[in-house]
């Protein structure tokens, strides 16, 4: 209409609407409806603290908690065409993309990262429910390629998280063929002998339970985690009958023999820490909040098979965000 | 008969004109009818060509998913000889969606699998109209790594809408089963070939078309979802199809300039079902070219070659 209603007014208002506070200082559990202040979802690892709910949780948070000190290297993912089928539904395929940047202040669904878990040196690959569904197109092949390229560099097991919507459908046939690029990727850790560990967290369905999410060694769920080829929805529409109570959820897949175990986020660390530790052939770990790894020889102590040239690597570079 | 799709009403028309005028011709002794259906006939091949020269992504679904487009079995009948079925995944059932076995193509044994869409209500049924539940791939990952086993190169022949959406099939692992598909196809150390006759369904088709060489027949489709299903879910709206298929660049056409296969097949005027011997001959000659190609490469250069191809996948021939 006018100048201060166009120009002067939304000035004033984000000068006024910058906060140093969060603006959601109290966060509904998705489950029971509980009112959660949110140092206390955030200590407790977007666990509900009153029922045990899984809420999501951002791989950067994850990393934080699993790395020891919350420290880890970010590996480089090569990035990949944009928008190469010049793809438009109701909206340019680009556009998506921008905006699922700026809500998330991520490149794309996937963080990879190397460093230490309880002393053991890892590589890391998280994927992000909050980036477009954490849909798996070109830049998620390439991060898992690149991981799994790490991991055997390193000679380190791979541990996976995956929450995904599955295929981007905005890169077509090239999201597709995600699905054999990240087979390969999950053959070359085969290969070189190392573990594949997958954590299946809500949801994971679709091309990436077809694909790298289902061919771990070790598969674990965290609980009540939708894991599917075709969602609920499609299947009652196709079967016209009602599915059961729990259908397609992680203890459901447990009971059916699609899983190894149903492992609470809290624990998980741990129980990774154990059983890549067996799998490695290495010393069981020393428990507890580690401080982050410090270069030089005391950091290697405990790990009698670990080379200290391969570990510098992990530590060359410090989580940007923190925490709180 | 031919069933007529949608877009080639016209067609039907003036089809259907000439063959009034032969009836009449037959009850009429007498009567020359013969310089105008002739007529009518070559006015219906000139319009059955342009119908076809530029079909749309959509019409190409449709004609991919017409019901009396050869099917798996057909090809196997015409091209395969000594072809002796194997049945089983040796852990819950025999899935009919999935057929395949032992057999020879030009008198050289190969294993041949593919999807079976049935072809008259009652098969269809059985096979489930070519949507296989977990025990058709893993039935496949067993005839593929026999294959392995005994040195037989193996060709798929893709045609299915996607894996079956059903309650058994998640219990008992779709997923899991469909990964261990395309895990196997690109672990064997024979020759692998994928010939896409029909629908190139999602993770369904993967499962058997992560290869060596893939073609595609003219007017058949690959992609990630049905044309249907990306519509819902992007468009919000099942019946935006025709958009969604544009927007997928789900033909062969497409998928060649994208680097994804290796060669397009071409169809008989007015698609496979119309000149279904045609077509299965035109497969045919593309899948003994392929094996000659192959022929020499030992099996870890074939794998490590195959596995390569899928990782530059995406980073060759794209335009920004």
């Amino acid at each position: 209409m006018n100048w201060i209603a166009n120009y002067v007014r939304p000035r004033i208002n984000s000068i006024f609407s910058r906060r140093d506070t969060p603006e959601n200082l109290w966060q509904k559990c998705d489950d029971c409806g509980t009112m959660l202040f949110h140092r206390e979802l955030s200590d407790n690892l977007n666990v509900c603290t009153s029922c045990g709910h899984h809420m999501q949780i951002s791989p950067r948070k994850r990393f934080e908690a699993l790395f020891d000190g919350g420290v880890f290297a970010e590996i480089k993912v090569p990035q990949p065409v944009v928008d190469p089928l010049h793809f438009r539904d109701q909206k340019k395929y680009p556009e998506r993309m921008r905006a699922a940047q700026r809500a998330t202040g991520e490149k794309d669904s996937m963080l990879i990262a190397t460093g230490e878990m309880g002393r053991t040196p890892i590589v890391a690959a998280a994927q992000d429910f909050s980036f477009m569904g954490g849909s798996m197109g070109m830049y998620v092949g390439n991060a898992i390629v690149a991981a799994a390229q790490e991991a055997v560099k390193l000679k380190r097991p791979l541990i996976l998280f995956s929450a995904s919507g599955g295929a981007r459908m905005q890169e077509g046939i090239l999201s597709l063929m995600q699905m054999p690029r990240t087979t390969v990727a999950v053959q070359m850790l085969k290969e070189a002998g190392l573990p594949y560990i997958v954590v299946l967290t809500h949801p994971t369905t679709g091309g990436v339970t077809a694909s790298y999410a289902m061919l771990g060694d070790v598969q674990i769920a965290e609980p009540n985690a939708l894991i599917c080829f075709a969602g609920p929805r499609v299947i009652e529409q196709t079967i016209r009958e009602k599915l059961p109570e729990g259908f397609q959820r992680a203890e459901y897949l447990l009971d059916h023999g699609m899983l190894d175990r149903v492992i609470d986020r809290n624990s998980l660390r741990d129980e990774l820490i154990t059983i890549t530790r067996i799998l490695l052939g290495l010393p069981p770990a020393v428990r507890g909040d580690l401080p982050p790894p410090t270069p030089g020889p005391a950091a290697v102590a405990g790990d009698a098979t670990a080379k200290p040239d391969d570990d510098k690597s992990a530590m060359a570079k410090t989580s940007e965000k923190s925490a709180e | 008969m031919t069933q007529y799709l949608d877009f080639e009403k016209p067609l039907a028309v003036i089809e259907g004109k000439a063959e009034e005028l032969r009836m009449l011709a037959r009850s009429n002794e007498g009567m020359n009818v013969a310089d105008e259906a002739a007529a009518l006939d070559a006015k219906a091949k000139t319009l059955l060509d342009n119908l076809y020269k530029n079909l749309t992504p959509w019409r190409k679904c449709q004609v991919a998913r017409h019901p009396e487009r050869p099917h798996c079995g057909a090809y196997i009948d015409r091209l395969f000889t000594d072809f002796t079925p194997l049945a089983g995944d040796r852990n819950f059932a025999d899935d009919l969606a999935v057929m395949g076995g032992l057999a020879r193509f030009n008198g050289q044994p190969v294993m041949v699998i593919g999807h079976e869409k049935g072809s008259d209500t009652k098969s269809r049924i059985e096979r489930n109209f070519g949507m296989s539940r977990p025990e058709g791939y893993r039935k496949a990952v067993r005839l593929l790594n026999l294959a392995g086993r005994f040195k037989l190169p193996v060709i798929t022949l893709v045609d299915t809408p996607g894996a079956y959406p059903g309650k058994g099939a998640e219990e008992r692992g779709q997923s899991e089963a469909i990964a261990r598909s395309t895990e196997a196809c690109l672990q064997i150390q024979v020759p692998l070939i994928s010939i896409i006759i029909g629908e190139g369904g999602s993770g369904g088709a993967v499962a058997f078309a992560s290869a060596d060489r893939v073609a595609m027949l003219e007017h058949s489709i690959y992609s990630v979802i049905t044309p249907e299903g990306c519509a819902s879910i992007l468009w919000k709206d099942a019946e935006k199809m025709r958009e969604a298929a544009e927007a997928m660049r789900l033909t062969a056409q497409d998928l060649k300039k994208l680097g994804v296969i290796d060669q397009i097949i071409p169809e008989p005027r007015g698609g496979a079902h119309r000149g279904p011997e045609t077509a299965i001959d035109a497969v045919g000659q593309t899948i003994a070219d392929m094996l000659e190609e192959l022929r020499n490469e030992d099996g870890a250069t074939l794998v490590k070659q195959r596995r390569q191809k899928f990782l530059d996948m995406g980073s060759k021939g794209l335009t920004a």
